[in-house]
């Protein structure tokens, strides 16, 4: 599970020798984030997100547990009881835009992470679980996140569950069904709400578990690091405990910040207006868009326009989700051996441009379904699945990557710039 | 803590002592991610106290026109009952009667009532053994063995001043504040 020169957890107190032979609670904790995982010494700050991820789901299940005490999941006062958190209770508003703005720096802080990951190929052997494990809480967040928004029972609330049950509609013969089996009617109504205020509280305690299992499955090879070469040796690490609990504290630290910026002065810039008018089943908001962090997701599903041999409707909800499944196949689409984009030229530049689109569908999905939007949205979507399915396999069959560093300790010896300029002397045999 | 009066002069001295400059730094950040951790706790904590509407109803008016003597109404103050008795000038008599020793919880009923108002006896319907309502507010109810009301739950008789006389309940059924607006009104609370 852990490198053979990890430090070994020894109880000196009488009381934690007692503990450790009946419940090793503590052992468990020093050799998950304590002295007894050593971790790779040279990383960078992108490696600071996963660990603020977790900080992101420890801030919403607690408020969000408080914000059940006076929610009411009720379509004749589930609006109003939201009011009565803003105006009533104690702190109310602070907890409820805390709840509200966290789920934004969750999906920011997750974004970012999968970036990291896909920047730095962290999702290759030995680690395919632990991205796959990934791909899941991703998938569980977005339904969380998507149930959450309901809840307050406004126009964009009522209006969003309409729109996304319905694309469960374009499946072919079983859809309707399927819908009016989702919501529980025939539009969003009673019975919606209260299955999804369910499933919204249940969700983030599944979401807790896979995070187990993610931290487990990353634990048995240890953490990647922005070389990408394996550790050879206990140079290359340094322990979790103190130096990464005092980088990953800092970085909480600074990220709080902005979430409290948020959160205080700026509460419902990421939110829309229209969620402020009790839900209406007779009449759609002019503009309706999702979260900023389905953005691009809704993006795809509205970039396909014309049928072809299946409906334009089917296209775009199999785009939708195809876009995100896709990237479990991710690790055997990618079978470049050199795992980090630092070392690979020729992909660093597709990923830029990878990005580059993932942020025009952003744009285009906070836009309206019009040109030029739509027809941007086109290209970026096609970029988006050629990247996955053509370039990566291609790229890791043709490209020809920098040498890469014998350790990290040299890597961190000798500085960036050695690294990446051919000396000669090194092997571009990266397979290791 | 002291480390931080250090100069950097002084800082080998510091370190033979085994307090280094570095321990200040971590002290002090440590304790700075716990301050700000227990300043958290607050809004969670308070946010279960009773919110703005639940206090915007703490307050009542009542009516007491329509209440003869030796009658009593049941009305609600906070969620809970409120009796509100017009004594009849007997039942004022048997609470004057009692001597104060021999009462567990010692008031008189002049200070259970309003000056110029001792016949209006204002208390919560709340057995303070362990909240139930107490009968005898209502017509025909049973009001104990001192003709004030009687706890069902476990049997506590309170008299016509609804002072504690025999049973588990450790005091008087609680005055309320209030204060005579009119003649016949009065405000709870």
């Amino acid at each position: 599970m852990s490198f053979p020169w990890a430090k070994h957890y020894e109880p000196k107190h009488p009381l934690m020798r007692w503990m450790d032979e009946r419940l090793p609670l503590p052992r468990l904790a020093y050799n998950a984030v304590g002295p007894g995982y050593p971790v790779p010494r040279n990383l960078n700050s992108f490696w600071n997100f996963g660990v603020l991820a977790g900080l992101a789901l420890v801030i919403q299940i607690v408020t969000g547990i408080v914000l059940a005490m006076h929610y009411n999941a009720n379509a004749d006062t589930a609006f109003a009881s939201t009011e009565h958190i803003m105006r009533n209770v104690n702190s109310g508003w602070f907890l409820r835009y805390l709840h509200a703005n966290g789920a934004s720096f969750f999906f920011v802080v997750v974004y970012i992470h999968i970036f990291r990951g896909i920047y730095y190929g962290s999702y290759k052997a030995p680690r395919e679980m632990v991205w796959m494990l990934g791909l899941v809480i991703f998938l569980l967040m977005m339904a969380t996140a998507f149930m959450g928004y309901v809840l307050p029972w406004g126009q964009m609330s009522f209006w969003g569950a309409q729109v996304i049950t319905g694309l469960f509609g374009a499946i072919p013969l079983v859809g309707e069904p399927i819908q009016t089996w989702l919501v529980g009617g025939f539009a969003p109504d009673q019975a919606t709400l209260t299955r999804f205020f369910s499933l919204h509280y249940l969700l983030p305690f599944v979401i807790a578990g896979v995070v187990i299992l993610h931290i487990w499955a990353l634990h048995i090879p240890g953490s990647g690091n922005p070389t990408g070469v394996d550790v050879k040796s206990p140079q290359d690490t340094v322990p979790f405990h103190p130096y990464y609990t005092a980088k990953d504290g800092w970085f909480a630290g600074a990220a709080l910040t902005v979430l409290a910026l948020f959160v205080f002065f700026m509460p419902n810039a990421l939110g829309h207006a229209d969620n402020y008018i009790p839900a209406n089943p007779l009449a759609t908001p002019a503009h309706i868009v999702p979260e900023w962090y389905f953005w691009p997701f809704y993006a795809i599903l509205r970039a396909f326009t014309f049928d072809f041999i299946l409906p334009a409707k089917l296209w775009g909800v199999l785009a939708m989700f195809g876009s995100i499944l896709l990237l479990f196949f991710l690790p055997w689409l990618d079978k470049s051996p050199v795992r980090s984009g630092s070392y690979r030229p020729t992909f660093r530049i597709f990923f830029w441009v990878w990005l580059l689109m993932l942020a025009v569908l952003f744009y285009c999905g906070g836009m309206p379904a019009e040109e030029p939007y739509v027809m941007m949205s086109q290209v970026a979507t096609m970029y988006y699945f050629a990247f996955f399915l053509i370039i990566l396999p291609i790229l890791s069959m043709v490209e020809r990557t920098l040498p890469l560093p014998t350790s990290i300790s040299e890597s961190v010896l000798h500085g960036k710039t050695t690294d990446a300029a051919p000396t000669g002397a090194l092997q571009p045999a990266a397979a290791e | 803590m002291a480390a931080v009066e250090h100069s950097e002069g002084l800082a080998p001295a510091a370190e033979a002592e085994g307090v280094r400059r570095r321990d200040f730094i971590n002290v002090a950040a440590v304790s700075f991610a716990g301050v700000g951790g227990a300043a958290l706790l607050y809004p969670l904590i308070n946010q279960m106290n009773p919110s703005a509407d639940v206090l915007a109803l703490a307050q009542i008016d009542v009516d007491l026109s329509q209440i003869q003597p030796g009658q009593a109404i049941k009305t609600i103050f906070r969620k809970q009952p409120l009796f509100v008795r017009n004594l009849t000038p007997q039942e004022m008599q048997a609470a004057n009667a009692v001597p104060i020793s021999e009462l567990r919880d010692p008031q008189t009923l002049a200070e259970r009532t309003k000056e110029g108002h001792s016949n209006w006896l204002i208390t919560m319907g709340v057995c303070t053994h362990l909240g139930c309502v107490p009968l005898g507010a209502g017509p025909g109810e049973n009001r104990g063995e001192f003709g004030g009301y009687f706890c069902p739950c476990h049997g506590s008789h309170y008299d016509t001043a609804a002072r504690i006389r025999k049973g588990p309940a450790p005091t008087n059924l609680a005055v309320p504040e209030y204060e005579f607006t009119t003649d016949t009104a009065v405000r709870v609370g």
